[in-house]
């Protein structure tokens, strides 16, 4: 897989910290394998929002890749409880079902952004340096520096 | 079957095999079934409600299966591994995901359910009292087949337009 710059956090120059949500354990396989070639941490995973919610306030990742269709509690629920606990999170939705009002409804419960599946790699990156550059997480790499 | 409602499903398996699989694929079959399915590989199932009511069965040999999980995960896979059959989920979550959503800017309201593993035992219930589109993709690794049954509610449809008064 593409290597690309890696994100570091601004304050401690550690790898940028993810909790990855998808019900799929391949879907979190494939999103692992991205994260790695960004040069982040996988600090968690879970399979449901309830699972998401509880994750979240344990590891306190920097961001949060979070599927919308999955049992028990669907992702778009689970971003409006993480967020009205922690305002601060960066939620960054990955789904299949990309239609106009799952992204509001997403945007609307406090999600960052959205990537629609199948993911590719040039474009949750992007998605991923735009959100934690406009944080000040991370230190700005330049455009067309994303890849080595 | 209305064939507008199939072309979103063809082109969202196109596009999904295309980008997983990084190898060519083609429509080698088009065929109409009332019968049961039968599973012809690894088969993963994904429900959807709303106007538009069904659902549709990816089915792919395991050899094409084996061969999106190793390209995925980069290394080597063996067949008989728990994350292929995985993997026919998670491209079927897609495939109806990415049709969904084309269906969904024409107007269309649905809810997706998550994909499910399809056993010997749930698919004679599976085509039970619905005509089914099945679509055979050749790719160099094997075939993928996408068996879709689906019902237009044309009157819930219709409830939701607007009438005009006087």
């Amino acid at each position: 897989m593409k290597q690309f710059e890696a994100l570091t956090r601004k304050k401690d120059s550690q790898p940028v910290r993810y909790l990855v949500v998808d019900d799929s354990v391949f879907a979190r396989k494939s999103l692992a394998k991205m994260i790695e070639s960004f040069g982040g941490q996988v600090a968690g995973e879970a399979g449901d929002g309830c699972t998401a919610i509880t994750e979240y306030a344990r590891i306190k990742p920097d961001i949060v890749l979070m599927d919308i269709t999955m049992p028990q509690m669907e992702g778009i629920e689970a971003v409006e409880r993480i967020v009205q606990e922690h305002p601060d999170a960066r939620v960054v939705m990955v789904s299949s079902v990309g239609y106009q009002d799952n992204i509001l409804a997403a945007l609307q419960k406090g999600a960052r952004h959205f990537v629609q599946k199948p993911v590719k790699p040039d474009a949750l990156y992007e998605i991923i340096r735009y959100v934690l550059n406009d944080d000040g997480v991370t230190t700005p790499v330049a455009a067309g520096e994303s890849s080595r | 079957m209305r064939m507008d409602l199939i072309q979103p499903f063809i082109g969202a398996l196109d596009a999904v095999l295309a980008e997983m699989m990084k190898e060519p694929s083609k429509i080698a079959d088009l065929t109409m079934e009332e019968e049961g399915y039968r599973r012809k590989g690894l088969a993963a199932v994904v429900m959807f409600k709303g106007q538009i009511e069904g659902r549709i069965v990816l089915d792919m040999d395991p050899s094409a299966a084996t061969q999106v999980a190793g390209f995925l995960s980069g290394a080597e896979v063996d067949p008989s591994e728990p994350i292929v059959p995985e993997v026919v989920c998670e491209l079927a979550n897609m495939v109806i995901g990415n049709a969904v959503t084309q269906l969904n800017d024409r107007g269309f309201q649905f809810k997706v359910l998550p994909p499910a593993v399809l056993t010997e035992e749930q698919c004679a219930a599976t085509g039970q009292d619905s005509e089914a589109t099945i679509l055979r993709f050749e790719t160099p690794s094997g075939n993928v087949h996408l068996n879709i049954a689906m019902k237009y509610h044309a009157r819930r449809a219709s409830e939701r337009t607007p009438v005009a008064v006087g």
